[in-house]
């Protein structure tokens, strides 16, 4: 009986031939910590009597929610990271001078090897599986017991079958594909269970839509997502390569076997999808853009950023849409690139001042907005049109809040109009 | 442990829990001021001590943040019970110590009911309902890890300390 991509990468680790629904004790190759999750574990470390990293090269810290510090609560916590990451000499310890989202920044620093197991006290840790490693969001304690022991403990999950069919049209995005299949399967439709997606319309997404569908595979409760290292994802990895003067690693690449067992296999024809609005407050709340056109939704804030939706594409397509126009009079735009070299890149390519003159606030790389920290928040009963991950209740600021998920063209289309509609 | 019982729905996420606009601190005491806020902003005016929360599926959905079952702890929520959880939040409350059941019965109970939950006979009675229920079994390896007195004791063993 065959394996799944999931299945070998765990085998791989613990020497043996597993299966889903083993439990393994592996070790792991990058550790994932930030600002707000840290402290706890550092917490947990230094009471365990603890006193030296067991694997100091495969644990980093990126200070990325709170940071620059938003309040002097904010510069204590930053502060317990730092002296930490100081004590102990890290060599992947990223601060201000290096701000960007982590599930960004370690990518674009070579740092994210396919075939990799990776934990991070951050849910969406789940974005690294588009290079083809296991990646999974834990707590701040699990994280400690790896930065003690160099490892955890896991159940290799089972794996469904995402086959993606077809090729996107214009204005469809790896954003519309994850928001489409979580619409179908609900926020908990993957509970415990790894998202595979295969299929050739992988052919035609990059690696910034990868990463967006695999960022939201913890939407869907998974444990992670994954798609297969392929040319797109070997010439991503060669660019890395040459800008940090290689790789933490050598790529190890796996693929599923044809008789590889899934709990479930299901089927997109993304050459068929509409951009698709997830309404509050659930990510599977999707609807069509049609529909959310006739819904007249009148918007207050737009907001393009975070780790799902703040890549160099995402701003090249806000920009093409928002060239030479003006964001509506009773609406607000906050565009935040996910990483400082994200922040460049664009400002090379003339995104940038498309997007201020637009009307747009370009801010600093940072977690803040999306998750209701700062620098965005949201007040009394104002509607938001955002790239982000989460419409939860209360989510980017007040309880009567709303936030509607889209792709960044519906986005930057809606900023313009002043309520959504579709940038086709 | 006996306790009254607070009724949540389906899918309450780390953010209903405790909101990130708190998580500038991991300091206990602060988190547990802001427990539940945005799913009901008096709970913490309204709930006592020993109390437990039932809730729908998928509790704890959303974060990794362990600010969550810290919060819930603190504020001294004594257990949660619900069909479902989410995966990072199961793990979490184990590390954390805040004991949670699986019970595919939990809507059956209702806000004010008083419930007793015997962890030997993994039992839930409904005291108010006078019926009885068994929760989900803890699965083998969590329950060698509680007997090991949770994550960090592991580590600590490990470590000689």
């Amino acid at each position: 009986m065959g394996q799944t991509i999931t299945e070998k990468i765990f085998s791989a680790h613990a020497g043996r031939d597993v299966k889903a629904g083993e439990i393994v004790r592996v070790d792991i190759d990058m550790i994932i910590g930030n600002d707000i999750t840290t402290p706890i574990s550092i917490r947990a470390f230094e009471e365990s009597g603890a006193t030296k990293l067991a694997k100091p090269d495969n644990f980093c810290i990126v200070m990325d929610h709170y940071i620059p510090a938003k309040d002097i609560a904010s510069a204590n916590q930053a502060k317990i990271s730092r002296d930490f990451a100081y004590k102990h000499d890290m060599k992947y310890f990223f601060d201000e001078k290096d701000m960007g989202i982590e599930h960004a920044l370690l990518p674009e620093k070579g740092l994210v090897i396919p075939g990799d197991i990776i934990i991070g006290a951050d849910s969406h840790t789940c974005t690294h599986g588009a290079l083809g490693a296991f990646s999974t969001g834990m707590g701040s304690t699990d994280l400690a017991f790896g930065m003690i022991t160099g490892g955890n403990w896991f159940k290799v999950p089972e794996s469904i079958k995402v086959e993606l069919k077809g090729k996107p049209a214009k204005h469809i995005y790896g954003k519309d594909i994850i928001l489409e299949l979580i619409r179908m399967i609900g926020v908990d439709g993957a509970l415990y269970q790894a998202l595979e997606f295969t299929g050739d319309a992988i052919a035609y997404l990059g690696m910034d839509d990868r990463f967006s569908i695999c960022n939201m595979a913890i939407e869907a409760g998974a444990k992670s997502g994954i798609i297969a290292v392929d040319d797109i994802t070997l010439a991503y990895l060669e660019d890395r390569r040459k800008a940090n003067n290689g790789l933490k690693a050598e790529p190890k690449i796996y693929h599923s076997d044809s008789d590889a067992v899934y709990s479930q296999v299901i089927t997109i024809d993304v050459s068929k999808l509409s951009p698709v609005v997830a309404y509050p407050f659930l990510p599977s709340n999707g609807k069509s853009i049609e529909q959310a056109v006739a819904d007249d939704l009148k918007i207050d804030q737009v907001m393009i950023g975070s780790c799902t939706n703040g890549r160099i594409e995402d701003l090249r397509i806000a920009a093409s849409i928002m060239k030479g126009k003006r964001v509506a009079r009773h609406t607000r735009m906050i565009v935040t690139p996910a990483t400082q070299k994200i922040l460049l890149q664009a400002q090379h390519e003339g995104l940038i001042d498309i997007l201020i003159e637009a009307g747009a606030v370009v801010s600093n790389p940072t977690c803040g907005a999306c998750l209701g920290g700062y620098m965005g928040i949201l007040g009394d009963g104002e509607r938001c049109v955002a790239t982000t991950n989460r419409n939860f209740v209360g989510r980017m600021g007040a309880r009567t809040s709303e936030i509607y998920l889209a792709n960044s063209a519906v986005a930057a289309a809606s900023a313009i109009a002043g309520k959504i509609v579709d940038p086709r | 442990m006996q306790g009254k019982v607070w009724k949540f729905g389906e899918n309450i996420d780390t953010d209903l829990i405790i909101a990130a606009r708190y998580l500038n601190t991991s300091d206990p005491k602060e988190l547990a001021k802001h427990v539940m806020e945005d799913a009901d902003p008096q709970f913490v005016s309204k709930m006592s001590t020993g109390d437990i929360i039932v809730a729908g599926e998928n509790f704890g959905c959303g974060s990794s943040r362990e600010h969550a079952p810290i919060a819930l702890k603190a504020a001294g929520i004594s257990a949660i019970i619900a069909p479902t959880f989410a995966r990072i939040f199961y793990r979490n409350a184990f590390n954390m110590g805040l004991p949670i059941f699986e019970l595919v019965e939990a809507d059956e109970i209702n806000e004010g009911d008083i419930i007793k939950i015997d962890m030997d006979k993994g039992e839930v009675v409904n005291i108010s309902q006078a019926k009885t229920y068994k929760f989900v079994p803890i699965p083998e390896f969590m329950q060698s890890l509680v007997d090991a007195g949770g994550l960090m004791e592991f580590a600590k063993k490990e470590l000689g300390n």
